[in-house]
């Protein structure tokens, strides 16, 4: 939707504005946050199983060996490899440092790669 | 002109009295998880399949039960602290906010107890 502004500049609004891709990461930064915290309530059934005895544990266990489980896993695994990459580089932000467009261009494409590069590492040692 | 009072000023806490405090700790409890989260999600590719005895006596090893605490002590601190900023930016409505900060905050303690408590459990067993 253009708007007519009579050629006064527009100031960037949710709705109307394209995101860059360094803003789409940023966002999507938080969204895993907010998924690694509900993932920990597994996490933590997973560790009361083990605690709690031979029987639990195998419940649980063959929840994660389901298509389901496996699904919750990886997407898991990929949001905290994600949430990890892009939160070195916003330490690295916050440090005043890589801030230029170019940079933040560059640094769009390692985060992206790295956690691709992890995931695919991480899974073939899972299931090698 | 200022409007700070020098006090004020010496203290660097602004309006919201705590400073930089949430921002200052949110950094360093992610520092601490790089290589803890690397650690743990790399352990676990490496167990996967195995069975309870294996796993058992995975978490029992003295290093490996400590760097656990270490681990869900730090990621639980990170995540309420993250999960904080999400609810005060998208939360309105001051009770509504109030009350989902105290659940949240109430729901992170109790899966730190709770998690910290299998790792000793299970050490301590045996």
């Amino acid at each position: 939707m253009a708007i007519d502004t009579g050629g006064r500049p527009l100031s960037p609004h949710l709705q109307v504005y394209r995101l860059p891709l360094a803003a789409i990461l940023s966002i999507t930064h938080r969204i895993t946050g907010v998924g690694l915290a509900m993932g920990t309530v597994g996490l933590i059934c997973w560790l009361m199983a083990l605690a709690s005895g031979e029987q639990s544990f195998a419940a649980v266990q063959s929840f994660y060996a389901s298509w389901f489980g496996k699904f919750l896993l990886f997407g898991y695994s990929v949001a905290l490899l994600y949430h990890l990459c892009t939160g070195i580089r916003h330490l690295f932000w916050d440090a005043g440092m890589n801030l230029g467009k170019d940079e933040v261009e560059r640094s769009d494409k390692m985060v992206i790669g790295g956690v691709v590069v992890l995931t695919v590492v991480l899974w073939l040692v899972a299931l090698i | 002109m200022k409007l700070r009072s020098p006090l004020g000023q010496a203290r660097g806490l602004g309006s919201a009295k705590s400073g930089t405090h949430h921002w200052w700790v949110q950094r360093l409890s992610s520092v601490a998880l790089v290589p803890l989260c690397l650690w743990f999600v790399f352990s676990l590719a490496c167990m996967s399949g195995a069975d309870y005895s294996t796993v058992q006596a995975w978490v029992a090893q003295p290093w490996v039960a400590v760097t656990l605490i270490l681990f869900l002590s730090a990621m639980l601190y990170h995540s309420q602290l993250g999960v904080q900023v999400v609810i005060e930016d998208y939360v309105h409505g001051e009770f509504l906010r109030i009350a989902s900060l105290v659940m949240m905050k109430f729901a992170h303690v109790a899966l730190a107890a709770a998690g910290i408590f299998a790792v000793l459990k299970v050490a301590f067993a045996q």
